[in-house]
């Protein structure tokens, strides 16, 4: 980061032990106000913990984090005003209505009568639960209680929004309708977002990355950056004759070619800007042109040597024993 | 200023949750009037008068008020152990409201809650021949809330520290149980084994049942309705004070416990 002002996160050499097990182990890092920041890694990497350190609900063994300037071991309560969350849990008061939850944050925080009526109306028809308002919130589905707490994070206006992992649990048009919001949210706001997923699609809406395992960074970059560390673009072109073709791109770009099926596939640094002169240029009539980025994953696997999909897996699976648990009681 | 706003809020919400759950209420007076009436009948015809005027319905109709405040105080316990378990409590501990405020709110809260039913088991007395004036309303009140803020927080302090609803219930109804039954709620303190004196007298509630038995059926604390500690009759006030020193010792720890948790 060029302007060091412009950081609103600031961790420092940041360390959490629980007895002997460091869940976060000396990280450093810095996210840029207006920034869409995620932390990515598998679970019992240490992601939460850093939220909740971040998010003053755990005090760090040693090392500094600031929020806003704000520090969050000595200056909780200016901390807690200054950011919003969104849990991995619902932490929703279910025998309330949506509208009374709002209600009950304005207060807590400290926002005017005046304001809260109208933010909380343009909120919760943002997150399309305007019509719901006075229904018991125990009556919603996962994804409207995720939607409220989003709303819910939003009335005081924070700085700096948290979500972890906002999307667990929920199906891929309410995850997709989530990330509109937030996108939309940046855009209008301003606001900061971290936000911690182990889904890699989601990542890559972020502005920047930060790949954790074992408690420890292993790589803090844009999404694109990343994924060129890892492997250059795959091309696929599909020709009238293929071995003339191949013998073509041998000759002139001096890389290597493999047929596979009825194409050709290599790699190049920059899929983007190689494509327009190479078909220009190329001699053997193309049929057709396929660029694929690296994705995430590979990245994930590069840098951590597993894939990050084996936990995809089981955490899927505790959040529906978690539903299914609370369902259970009602 | 900005702590007693904090306890506002948790006071509102918690007494806005129960109204929302008024069947709550239905419940938590059928099992006081059950009591009273079959306890009353049931054992009443039997025993006579304990004091001039007095029989033993009206004898055990001020214990049944305790015992529901008593009983419904110690929700404040159950509603953090709730709240935890359904992650409302998050919500509260990253507000920025004081931790004191929040232990504070809850306990106020469960005690509004423990004061009407209180008052609603009171609509009851003249069912059974017992007549109050205004007054005496406005004297039992305090004497309600004293026992619901002084039991209500000691409930806040186990919920700390207890944090499965399993355990915090099995907790409860080992404490809840003998805190009833041995608070001279159902029979006098004068004639009592030894042993059994000791632990009445050991027991907080019983000096909150006390105050209110003496201001309801207006019998002094000289009658077989007082407390003797260490060969000492305890006025009215020695009761309430005694009860205030238990709840101002339980409420520092509460808020102690609550602020430490992780």
């Amino acid at each position: 980061m060029e302007n060091m002002s412009d950081n609103i996160i600031r961790v420092e050499n940041l360390v959490k032990k629980f007895g002997a097990l460091a869940a976060v182990n000396d990280i450093s890092f810095n996210v840029s106000a207006g920034e869409i920041f995620g932390f990515l890694g598998p679970n019992g990497a240490g992601k939460t913990t850093t939220i909740n350190i971040l998010c003053t609900l755990t005090k760090p063994t040693s090392g500094t984090a600031t929020i806003d300037g704000l520090d969050v071991v000595h200056q909780q309560s200016q901390v807690r005003r200054t950011i919003g969350l969104v849990f991995q849990d619902p932490s929703l008061d279910e025998r309330l209505s949506g509208l009374q939850n709002m209600r009950f944050h304005a207060m807590v925080y400290g926002v005017p009568g005046s304001v809260q009526k109208q933010r909380t109306e343009q909120l919760l028809r943002m997150v399309e639960l305007w019509d719901k308002r006075n229904q018991e919130v125990r009556t919603y589905s996962g994804g409207m209680k995720r939607r409220l707490e989003l709303a819910r994070g939003l009335l005081h206006r924070p700085k700096v929004l948290f979500l972890d992992e906002p999307t667990l649990g929920l199906d891929p048009q309410t995850r997709n309708r989530i990330w509109d919001y937030i996108i939309d949210l940046r855009r209008r706001e301003g606001t900061t977002i971290f936000l911690t997923t182990h889904y890699m699609d989601e990542a890559e809406n972020a502005d920047r990355i930060a790949i954790i395992d074992h408690g420890k960074l292993v790589a803090v970059d844009t999404p694109g950056k990343l994924k060129k560390m890892v492997s250059k673009d795959i091309i696929c072109v599909k020709t009238e004759n293929n071995d003339d073709a191949a013998e073509e791109i041998k000759q002139h770009y001096r890389i290597d070619v493999r047929r596979d099926g009825e194409g050709i596939t290599f790699e190049v640094d920059n899929g983007e800007e190689f494509l327009p002169p190479f078909i220009k240029e190329f001699s053997t009539r193309i049929l057709s042109v396929s660029l694929r980025h690296p994705s995430l994953d590979d990245v994930f696997l590069k840098l951590t040597g597993r894939e990050i999909r084996e936990e995809e897996v089981t955490n899927d699976l505790k959040a529906m024993v978690w539903q299914h648990g609370r369902r259970m009681r009602h | 200023m900005h702590h007693l706003n904090g306890v506002y809020i948790i006071w509102y919400r918690d007494v806005l949750r129960f109204w929302h759950d008024r069947t709550r209420l239905v419940g938590s007076i059928t099992f006081p009037l059950l009591f009273l009436f079959v306890f009353g009948s049931g054992l009443g015809s039997r025993m006579g008068s304990l004091a001039p005027g007095v029989d033993f319905t009206a004898f055990i109709f001020p214990g049944i008020i305790g015992m529901t405040v008593l009983m419904s105080s110690f929700m404040a316990g159950i509603s953090v152990v709730w709240d935890r378990e359904f992650g409302f409590l998050k919500e509260v501990l990253v507000a920025p409201i004081s931790r004191a405020s929040v232990a504070i709110g809850k306990t106020l809260g469960s005690a509004t809650i423990a004061l009407l039913q209180g008052l609603i088991i009171l609509l009851f007395a003249p069912l059974i021949g017992i007549s109050f004036s205004f007054g005496t309303v406005l004297a039992l009140i305090p004497l309600m809330l004293l026992l619901a803020v002084a039991l209500g927080s000691m409930g806040i302090l186990l919920a700390t520290r207890i944090r499965s609803m399993e355990a915090f219930q099995a907790v409860m109804q080992m404490l809840m149980f003998p805190m009833v039954f041995l608070s001279g709620a159902f029979f006098p303190m004068d004639g009592l084994p030894a042993w059994m004196s000791v632990l009445v007298k050991l027991n907080p509630a019983t000096y909150g049942i006390a105050p209110i038995r003496q201001v309801l059926l207006g019998i002094g604390p000289e009658s077989s309705f007082g407390i003797v500690l260490f060969g000492q009759t305890l006025s009215l006030w020695n009761n309430v004070t005694i009860l205030a020193g238990f709840g101002t010792v339980m409420i520092l720890l509460a808020v102690w416990s609550f602020g430490n948790q992780q």
